[in-house]
This record gives C-alpha cells, structure tokens and sequence, in this order.
C-alpha cells in the first residue's frame, strides 16, 4: 500500500470504527487452499447431458468422471477405464473400470452405472447418439466390466467416449442416470475431482466445490485437457458471478477473486498493467466465427447466392471486431479448427487472395438477384456474436441488399433462429456466431457442417454429400483416411457454402501468476495450485 | 383504521390479478424459447419440441395462465425452468441481500435528504440552498451505475477501505454485511436523496410561508423548534409520499446497483431470468416486487394519519 494510502487508509478505518474488527476478512487475497473464480456465464442448469451449455459443461468436468478423458493431441486416454479389448473385427467391446473410483455418496463406481450413463449420453450427444446407430447393446458383465456389442467396427468408440464439448460423457450413479434425457437430474453425485456444495449453490451468484478427498485419479499419463491425472491442490474452490465485467475486473485487481475466465477486450488492455496477472488464451485452439445463411428461402437458397459472398469475405475485418487490432489474437480458417489435425487448406482459395465487394456484386447479379428482401438477426449482448454481426450488417449493406437488420438480446436470437418461416413471417436469412475449438475439430459435433436438411442446426442446408462424407469418416479405417476425407467436406463446403468461416479467435483470460500449472484447455481446476 | 387497512389488502387482491394477468400475457407474447436455449445447438427440432413439451411450453395460453394462477391461489410460485429449484426457494435466497439495500438506502436517504432540503428551505437563495439544489440537480442528472463505478475505484480499488463486491449475510456480522452496502447504498441513495431533498425543499418553503409559522416566531418559538416540530410536521404529508414512490426508484435501482457491485439480490435475479426466459420466475419476482410496492402505499396511507390528525380512515 503507498503512503497516501495508508494515511487514507487510517482516516477511513477511524470513521468505520464499529466495523473495524470484521474489515480484514473481506479485502485480503482468497487464501492459499481457496480459490475463487468469475466463470464466464452463470450456472443455471446441473446437468451437463440436458444443456449443453459450456458452463454446465465445466462443472460437469469438476463433478463427474469419465470413461476416458482426451489428451491435447485429441488421442482418448484412460480415466475411469482401466483398459478394454477390441474382439470379434471390433465388433465387441469390452472395458475393464478401474478398482478404487468412489462416488461421492461413497458407493463404487460400477459397469452398471456407466453402462446407464451411457444410455442417457447416447439420447442427446451427437456423438452419442451416432454411436448409437452401431450399437446392438451395451450391457455390464460383472462391477467392473461393461460390453459394447456393436453391428460393425466403430472406430471412432472411444474418441466418443472422450469427447470433451457437445455433451461428455459423464458418468453417473445408475439412479440418477436412469433419468429421462429430457429431463433434468436432481442430484449431483459423481465420482470426479470435486464436490460439489449443494447447500451453497445460489445460481446467479455463488457455486461452491470443495475437494474430494477420496478422489481415485487415474495413473496413467500427465495432466492434460480431460486426460491424466486429475490432482486437485485446493480444498475449495468458488464460482462468483459476478455479471459486470467492470466489477469483475475490480475484484481481480483488489485481490477479491484469483481468476477471471473470460474478460473482455477493453478489460483486458485495463488488467494488462497489472503485474500480478496474466493474461494469456485459456486454450491453445482458437473458437470459430461463422456466417450462416437460411438455405430455406431466398436469397441464399440458391446456392450462387451463397457462393456470392465469399469474395467479399475479409476474415480479418470480423476478427478485428472481436480481438481488437493484435494479429496475435486470430487466424484465418477453414471449416476445421486451426491446429486440429483435420484442418487443412484444401479448396479455401474463395477465402483466400484479395477481397473485392465489387466481385461480390457481380456476382449477385450473375445468380439474378433484383433486391429480394433479406434479414440479418442478431445479438447485441454476447460479445464475440455482436461484434461479428455489426461487421456483417455493414457488409450486406455495403453488397447491396435489400437489408432489414435485426438487433436483439440472445435470448431472442436464439429463438428467432430456429423459426423456418419466409422473412415475410418472421423468418430470417443470414446469422452470425462462434463455436468452441473442441466444437470443430472433426465432424462428430460439427453442427453447421451437417446437410441433413430440416434435421440441420438452424440453416438447414440439404447437402447429401456432406451427410455421405460425414458417415464414411466415423467409419474410416486409419487417421489418414480420415483426413482425406474431411479436406473432402471441407472443398463441398466451399462449393455448396453451408455456412461461412470468418475467422478463428482467440479466447483470453485473466488470471493471478502466483497460480501455476494451469492445464489449458478450459477453465480446468485440477493441477492448478499457487505458489 | 385496522378495518380501512383489511379492506386495502382485500382491494390488492383485484391489483394483484390484473398485475399476474399483464406479466404473464407480456411474456406469453415476448420473443425467446427457453426450450431453445435448453437444448443448445446440436438439438433437433424434435429435441427442441420434448424439451417444450416436458416443460409445459406447447399448452395453449388459457391453460397455462389458469395452471399458474391455480399454483399461486396454493402458494406455489412454480419451478425454475433452468435451475429446478421452487421459485420460492429461489426469492428466499435472494431477498435478505435486496432487503438490505434497500433499508440501508431509504435510511441514509431520509437522513440525509431531509436535513438537507429543510436546511435548503430555511437558507433560501444562500450558497447553502444552491449547494443543495446542485447536488440534487447532480443526484438526478448522474445514473447509478456511473456513481457506483466512481466509488468502486475511489474507495475499494484506490483507498482500499471497503470491498469491490460481494455480500455477507447479516448472519455472519453487522461489520461485514454494512461494510458490503456502504458503497451500493450510497452508490443507490444519490437520486432518492436528491428527491427526497427537493421535495422537502419545496413544501418546507410553503409552509415556512403560512401564518401559524409567523405566530410561532412571535411567540418567540426558536429556529431549531420552528423548522423541525412546526414546519417540518405539516410538511411530512407530501414528503412521506414521494418517500414511498420512490420505493419504485429504489427497485428499479437495485437491478442496476446488484449487478455494479455483484450483489445477489432480487433485482440480478430478474435480469438473469429474463435474459434466458425463464418465465416462472420473472414471474414470481414481478409478482412479489408488484406486491411490495402495493403495501410499501398501504403503509404511506396509514402514515399521514400520523403527521396529518385532520386524515380520518
């Protein structure tokens, strides 16, 4: 503290005299075995298989175990399994659990419970739910032995078994579990790193774990995204939601909260003069930008409508809205994540070489477009959405359209998205968002990528291809392949344009340096200590 | 006056309906699914109907309205559609933080403005009574959140005496639960003050202007006795009343002040659940801040019997 502060400091503690004894308590840094956090959204819903919001998600991850956890390589490793063996042409499945794992209720974690886990996994995640078009049955042999019996080889099993986003799967005490998928559970009972404090959860303002002490990490490999060892090195750790990020800002300052998961930009340039943060990506991988046309109703129901808008495409000016000026910050991208194994450049180039509005108007008067209305929808209040659809209302304006932009909250944007009416009824033509890098790192939980037409995440465009394409690589033999045929998907994409890639970013956040050993990813608490 | 105060909670009754009837047609015709925001972006539109369906959401308006209606006729606020929790429960935890606020503000408000404005009456046309007209002109003028930010760095980020954020239940200490308000109430306190200091100004003006007040001076009554036992007295009427509309002011405030100062109250608690549409709960909160506001003018009624013996119920 500087002089004038303390002399400050001492007049204020003579006028707050009555309250002297309690000051301490609320001002000093979290203390060493706590540790507190402003997550990015509030924790509304406990179920990471009925939302599949990502703040549900993370505390999924604090609560609950899973069969196997992913490296950042996105090879699935080990968690709760102990191994498996691959019989009859991969054909039957069979994974041995370790022995030791406990729920928190203190009941060991059975095949029985895993195999309904599963069952209720396989409902909604997409992942899951494609494997559940191979499987004939998934049942336990004994406590710690659960079969899959499977139509043909599935390689992609334990890759879905580990997937990190767009829903993990969790696994669950058999009761709880036995829930309907479209309902919510009630408890929180898992078998993972944390607890967590049912009698302090205040939804909207306080999540509280604390740390399981009969926590069974796995032993095999280091700490890394959701795979290895899960050592936790705090006895409690708080969620404080705190919606204002000026707020949020002030509390990391004043040493109130350890880590602020997602600040934004103009509150990250503030926290940068502070030497006792760090600002740094919480994921290596970058999150994905995207323009989605309707492929319902005109205009971009032809598909040289779509094609149309590529050349005016500038990534850097929708990255820019987002990140602000340092070219550090984003990338350019394909339909894939960049640095995922499956990004490539394949058949990129109306993204790539000089941008040209001009060409774009041409363009669109070679598909005959005579001024048909069109409506651009989006949010005003989450930042990265906003900011890319002011650069994209400027854009059509600039193209010429007949433009009726629409700004509204989230909330309503994600309403009004799904409507599949002409514009004329409510509808809507072109859209903006961003999608987690785990979202776009193959085409398990690639929503935009998909053409299965009304069944598609709102667009709905009607690729049979990409459909095609999409099921030869859950099926595909070797890495290789696999790779071969997303450049595929990719190279379909830029010719039938289900949507638009316009850039991938990075996600920063901000956080005490006496906190160490942070595993990247998300906001990932175990392996983090201080000191 | 107990039989005028039953039969106005009687008459809230019909206040209450037309009140349940307006939030509950407003939200039924508001754009925004919670179903959608539920089932994230990888459901179907057939994942998208169950999720509706299971929560009721595809029941046509009439029904809807008679089931909740039906619920609160039992005391049953409903369910949160996100959190699962009664939306009682919910209220329950998020009322002491507001109540608090807002007691502390209507305090330091009333102690503040009053002086303030009789002060400002008695020194017409000084330097003392433009201070205070540029204060309340200034407590008008400056938005709430503006002022919280300013005494959030001034007092927790620069001096350090007080915390950024945050609440601590009274249970746990009248230190730390004041320590914790000090900033938003004042941060919240500065349009009530400015107000409630007007209106004070206003009508001790007119009062220190009717003859009993030249009587008294006559009489030889002191200045002290005269501002504050004879004028101040006939003043109170249309002073407690702006004190109760002001109560509005105060709801309205506490969104934004629990949201600057991370206060979980009532109000943060409104503008989560309308943000994800989580319709039950918007509408027990409206529900219950429509109710206070209903009593909060019952009470004002009752008061002017207390400052005015010539008011009769």
């Amino acid at each position: 503290m500087t002089g004038r502060r303390r002399v400050l400091g001492a007049a204020g503690a003579a006028a707050l005299a009555p309250f002297a004894g309690a000051r301490p308590a609320l001002a000093q840094p979290a203390g060493a075995r706590v540790l507190k956090m402003v997550p990015q959204a509030n924790l509304t819903s406990l179920d990471p298989i009925w939302t599949t919001a990502n703040i549900t998600r993370n505390h999924g991850y604090m609560v609950y175990d899973n069969l196997y956890g992913m490296d950042a390589g996105f090879r699935p490793q080990p968690q709760l399994a102990e191994g498996h063996v691959v019989e009859e042409d991969g054909k039957r499945v069979v994974i041995t659990l370790r022995q030791g794992p406990k729920f928190h209720d203190g009941e060991p974690v059975r095949a029985a419970d895993a195999v309904q886990s599963l069952r209720r996994w396989m409902r909604r995640s997409p992942s899951g739910q494609k494997l559940a078009e191979f499987v004939d049955e998934v049942s336990a042999l004994d406590d710690r032995r659960l079969q899959f019996r499977l139509k043909r080889s599935f390689p992609f099993l334990f890759s879905a078994l580990a997937q990190v986003s767009n829903s993990p799967a969790f696994i669950m005490p058999e009761r709880i579990a036995q829930t309907d998928a479209f309902q919510q559970i009630r408890e929180t009972v898992g078998s993972g790193p944390f607890r967590f404090k049912r009698d302090e959860f205040n939804s909207g303002s306080l999540v509280v774990y604390e740390r399981n002490p009969e926590y069974s990490p796995t032993p095999v490999g280091a700490p890394s995204l959701t795979a290895g060892p899960k050592i936790v090195h705090f006895d409690r750790v708080e969620w404080q939601i705190i919606t204002d990020a000026s707020t949020s800002a002030a509390a990391l300052q004043a040493g109130e909260i350890d880590w602020y998961e997602q600040p934004p930009p103009e509150i990250q340039a503030l926290l940068r003069r502070s030497r006792a943060l760090s600002i740094e990506p919480v994921d290596p991988l970058p999150l994905v930008g995207i323009l989605r046309p309707n492929h319902l109703h005109p205009p971009f129901n032809d598909r040289r409508m779509r094609q149309a808008l590529l050349p005016a495409i500038d990534q850097a000016d929708f990255m820019t809205a987002i990140v602000g000026t340092d070219p550090g910050l984003w990338e350019s991208c394909g339909v894939f994540t960049p640095g995922t194994p499956l990004a490539s450049d394949a058949g990129l180039e109306p993204l790539r070489g000089p941008r040209s509005i001009d060409r774009a108007k041409a363009l669109m008067r070679e598909a005959g477009y005579t001024n048909q209305p069109m409506r651009l929808v989006g949010p005003t209040d989450i930042l990265a959405p906003s900011a890319m659809t002011q650069v994209g209302a400027d854009l059509v304006r600039r193209l010429g359209f007949n433009a009726d932009i629409v700004l509204t909250d989230w909330g309503t944007t994600v309403q009004r998205r799904t409507s599949r009416e002409p514009i004329e009824r409510g509808g809507w033509s072109m859209i903006f968002t961003s999608f987690a890098s785990f979202d776009f790192i193959d085409p398990s939980a690639h929503f935009p990528l998909r053409g299965n037409g009304t069944n598609a995440w709102p667009g709905w465009p009607d690729i049979p291809e990409l459909e095609t394409l999409r099921d030869e690589w859950f099926l595909a033999p070797t890495p290789e392949e696999g790779k071969r045929i997303a450049e595929r998907m990719q190279r379909v994409a830029m010719e039938e344009v289900p949507y638009i890639p316009v850039g991938a970013y990075k996600s920063l956040t901000a956080i005490r340096r006496d906190l160490r050993d942070r595993v990247p990813g998300f906001a990932i608490f175990w392996n983090l200590r201080r000191g | 006056m107990f039989a005028y105060a039953l039969r106005r909670i009687v008459a809230t009754i019909p206040v209450m309906a037309v009140v349940a009837l307006f939030v509950f047609s407003l939200l039924y015709i508001s754009p925004g699914d919670p179903a959608a925001v539920i089932a994230g972006d990888q459901a179907t539109p057939a994942d998208v109907e169950r999720i509706r369906a299971s929560l009721g959401l595809d029941r046509p308006y009439l029904v809807r309205f008679g089931d909740w209606v039906w619920q609160i006729v039992h005391g049953d606020l409903g369910t949160s559609i996100f959190t699962n929790l009664p939306v009682s429960t919910m209220i329950a935890q998020r009322i002491e933080p507001t109540l608090s606020l807002m007691v502390i503000t209507l305090i330091l408000a009333v102690c503040i403005a009053v002086p303030m404005g009789v002060v400002a009456a008695w020194k017409q046309g000084t330097w003392i009574d433009r201070a205070v007209m540029a204060f309340a002109v200034l407590g008008f003028s400056v938005p709430v959140f503006v002022v919280g930010y300013l005494l959030a760095y001034v007092f927790a980020l620069e001096l350090d005496w007080l915390p950024v954020q945050g609440y601590t239940p009274f249970a746990r200490g009248i230190g730390p639960w004041f320590q914790n308000l000090i900033l938003p109430a004042v941060a919240l306190g500065g349009v009530y003050i400015a107000l409630i200091a007007r209106i004070t100004r206003a009508t001790m003006l007119e009062v220190l202007q009717q003859d009993y007040i030249r009587t008294a001076r006559a009489k030889g009554v002191g200045q002290r006795g005269i501002l504050f036992l004879h004028a101040l007295k006939n003043a109170a009427v249309p002073i407690v009343t702006v004190i109760g509309i002001g109560v509005a002011l105060l709801i309205g405030g506490a969104v934004v002040t629990e949201s600057v100062f991370a206060i979980p109250g009532l109000g943060r608690l409104t503008v989560d659940a309308i943000l994800r549409r989580d319709y039950p709960v918007i509408q027990g909160v409206i529900l219950l801040f429509s109710f206070t506001y209903v009593l909060v003018n019952l009470v004002i009624d009752l008061l002017y019997t207390l400052f005015d013996p010539r008011i009769r119920y």
